[in-house]
């Protein structure tokens, strides 16, 4: 059978899984809808977690990134792991035994303050709506180029599905889709990189299959990797190119992000208990660890395979899925010396995004570019990040279900976790703005309703941007960390850690943090103040995705420093810190 | 039985005790040994990794892993010792 065939029977199977699921698991009361009811076993909310967390870009684009910046890539499998012990000793027990519905209820009880509350409405919605849109944009990418569809009507689809299960099950239809998505993204996920570990090295582990020798040979591959790269001018795999303390800040701004962001740190309000919730974060990290710690094998996997099969090789005589690829726009390559081979070297083939092409072919058969060919370097080929892990199974000759299921467990990461981020932005709008503030003698069946209402809301405006993305999305979605890292983790950690800390430091501490920071992206990263910047004049060497760190050590220190003048907290507030802090009063 | 305020200060004060510990693993696995010591580290090399090479994007992962179960081992324990576990 062909790859379209089975794409469709394997995509069409796990989502009628995923309807299952939603059509078995009701919500019929808003504890239900936000939290499940509060009774999810750690293990299944492990699972949950792992999957709500992986989403189109852990398993599209992670790999394929880490690939072609080698150790600099480090800081997202660091940063997007290391998250999570801070979640599990630093947050997640204490905000289970708080035990209300939202991160926004957490911070308007502790802070005593509806002002409070809403800040963090807003950065929730924020963060979360940024976020959303990029992964119904993945659903759309994936079913355009795995099901012939266009981009508009994959969303389209996409939507329908996270409608059916987000809308109807609420957190109950959500967590249990969630344990069969993550089900079949990691086996998506590993079935490839088993296979190509087998074919470069004989380890069936792709962990260990990274630190081997290349079959048939004495040579490490990591070894041979960097020697193609130096060799070819690039910076060696197992080298950086970023400054240190660059590095330094970007891992810190996505641990302490990943953190803070509230449709992650929502999931661990579904457990039943206390030691549930510590555990639940264990079984999360490990579940997401087996996918993170593939990906750098991945990663190296493909780029050994890449130089392999298309440096220096004639065009003519290529493997088929060079023109696929082509066609998809995420291979381009322009013969600048004329002698009709790839040369794959350091530098841009272009200076846009991406290719757009001629009609029309050339003497090889190779698509023609529009874009203006940038002549500084010898490079001829433009390779989209996304492709190292669609085309990878396709590289390396693997069998057409193979190819497949990359598609369907693409789609179960988008899906996953845009339906948790649209349960964030419907609670944060039916429970901490209607419910807590503009209607507080609404019944629970209305509540109901309204939860709904506005999670279909979401998922229209989510489409709408899946399918117009603005331009400052893609940029923006890697900022949502630096965001969540400089607003709710201080005020979150100091509700927990620090009893005197009062509302007045904590709503400054919250507005300084996220105002710095979203002001340093706006100038450094988009452009909007100020004109066009280089590198040279970023503040320490610090770019714009690291520094979230340093918004987080504003937010603490003008959250510490304006509590110190400031009346300190009720005493029942005092109270409320201790009882968190304890998991039962026995 | 309620559990008293000096028993609630030295619950409090032990847990804050593992946390500073299990926080400086997970400082020096990975900012240390992945960032800033990451160029001496890959001196050394283990299997086909250069060490701290293996350490940003392998060891670091694991390491986190175990921490985390570490500290549910150590907190049930805590929890036991003075009487506030759940059950």
């Amino acid at each position: 059978m062909d790859v379209q065939t089975w794409t469709y029977i394997i995509v069409g199977v796990s989502f009628a899984l995923y309807i299952g699921i939603a059509l078995w698991s009701r919500a019929s009361s808003t504890k239900e809808f936000y939290v499940a009811g509060g009774h999810v076993s750690p293990l299944a909310n492990g699972m949950a977690t792992a999957a709500d967390w992986m989403s189109a870009a852990s398993f599209l684009s992670m790999a394929g990134l880490i690939a072609f910046s080698g150790y600099d890539g480090s800081v997202y499998l660091m940063g997007w792991t290391g998250g999570y012990v801070l979640l599990a000793l630093l947050l997640a027990p204490y905000l289970r035994k708080f035990g209300k519905f939202t991160v926004p209820d957490f911070i308007g009880d502790r802070y005593y303050s509806n002002k409070a509350r809403t800040v963090a409405v807003i950065s929730a919605l924020f963060v979360s709506f940024t976020y959303v849109a990029g992964q119904m944009r993945g659903v759309g990418v994936v079913f355009s180029r795995f099901l012939e569809t266009d981009i508009t009507n994959g969303v389209l689809i996409g939507m329908a599905i996270v409608f059916f299960y987000a809308v109807i099950g609420g957190m109950k239809g959500i967590t249990y889709t969630q344990v069969a998505q993550y089900c079949v993204l990691i086996f998506a996920f590993m079935v490839p990189a088993i296979f190509i570990s087998i074919q470069l090295t004989g380890n069936p582990i792709p962990q260990l299959g990274f630190g081997s020798n290349l079959t048939g040979t004495e040579m490490p591959l990591l070894d041979k990797l960097d020697g193609l790269m130096t060799e070819l001018g690039f910076t060696a795999f197992t080298d950086g190119s970023k400054s240190t303390i660059d590095v330094f800040f970007i891992t810190a701004a996505l641990m302490v992000g990943t953190a803070g962001l509230p449709h992650v740190i929502v999931r661990f309000f579904t457990v039943p208990k206390v030691r549930d919730a510590r555990l639940s974060a264990g079984y999360a990290l490990a579940f997401i660890a087996i996918l993170y710690t593939t990906a750098p094998a991945v990663a190296a996997f493909a780029r050994t395979n890449l130089m392999d099969t298309v440096n220096d090789k004639a065009y003519d005589e290529i493997p088929e899925w060079f023109g696929t690829w082509e066609e998809a726009g995420l291979l381009a390559w322009s013969d600048k010396n004329d002698d009709g081979l790839i040369q794959y070297r350091p530098g841009k083939l272009f200076s846009e995004k991406g290719p757009s092409f001629q009609e029309g072919k050339g003497k090889y058969g190779q698509r023609l570019l529009n874009n203006e060919i940038d002549q500084s370097s010898q490079n001829e080929l433009f390779i989209d990040n996304d492709i190292m892990v669609l085309a990878n199974p396709e590289i390396a000759k693997l069998p057409n279900w193979v190819v497949a299921l990359v598609a369907a467990g693409g789609l179960a990461a988008a899906l996953s976790t845009a339906a948790g981020l649209l349960l964030v932005i419907s609670t944060s709008v039916s429970h901490d703005l209607v419910k807590k503030q503009l209607m507080p003698d609404l019944s629970d069946k209305g509540e109901l309703w309204i939860a709904r209402g506005s999670a279909m809301l979401a998922v229209i405006v989510a489409g709408y941007f899946g399918i117009n993305p603005p331009d400052f999305v893609a940029a923006v979605v890697a900022l949502a960390f630096g965001l969540a890292a400089a607003s709710f983790f201080p005020a979150i950690f100091l509700g927990i850690f620090y009893k005197r800390m009062n509302k007045e430091g904590a709503i400054s501490g919250m507005i300084a943090g996220l105002g710095i920071t979203v002001f340093y992206m706006m100038r450094y990263k988009l452009g909007w103040i100020g004109g066009p910047t280089s590198s040279d004049d970023w503040w320490f060497g610090i770019s714009p995705e690291g520094f979230g760190t340093v918004g987080m050590l504003i937010n603490f220190a003008v959250a510490l420093t304006v509590s110190r003048f400031t009346p300190a907290p009720p005493k029942a507030i005092e109270e409320m810190v201790e009882d968190i802090r304890i998991p039962s009063a026995g | 039985m309620k559990t008293s305020s000096e028993n609630r200060i030295a619950y409090w004060k032990q847990n804050l005790r593992y946390l500073l510990i299990l926080l400086a693993v997970w400082f020096v696995v990975s900012f240390g040994f992945g960032i800033l010591l990451v160029d001496e580290l890959n001196t050394i090399r283990i299997g086909g990794f250069k060490l701290g090479f293996w350490f940003a994007q392998q060891g670091s992962i694991y390491s986190f892993v175990i921490l985390i179960f570490v500290y549910v081992w150590l907190m049930n324990r805590l929890d036991k010792k003075f009487k506030v576990d759940e059950d």
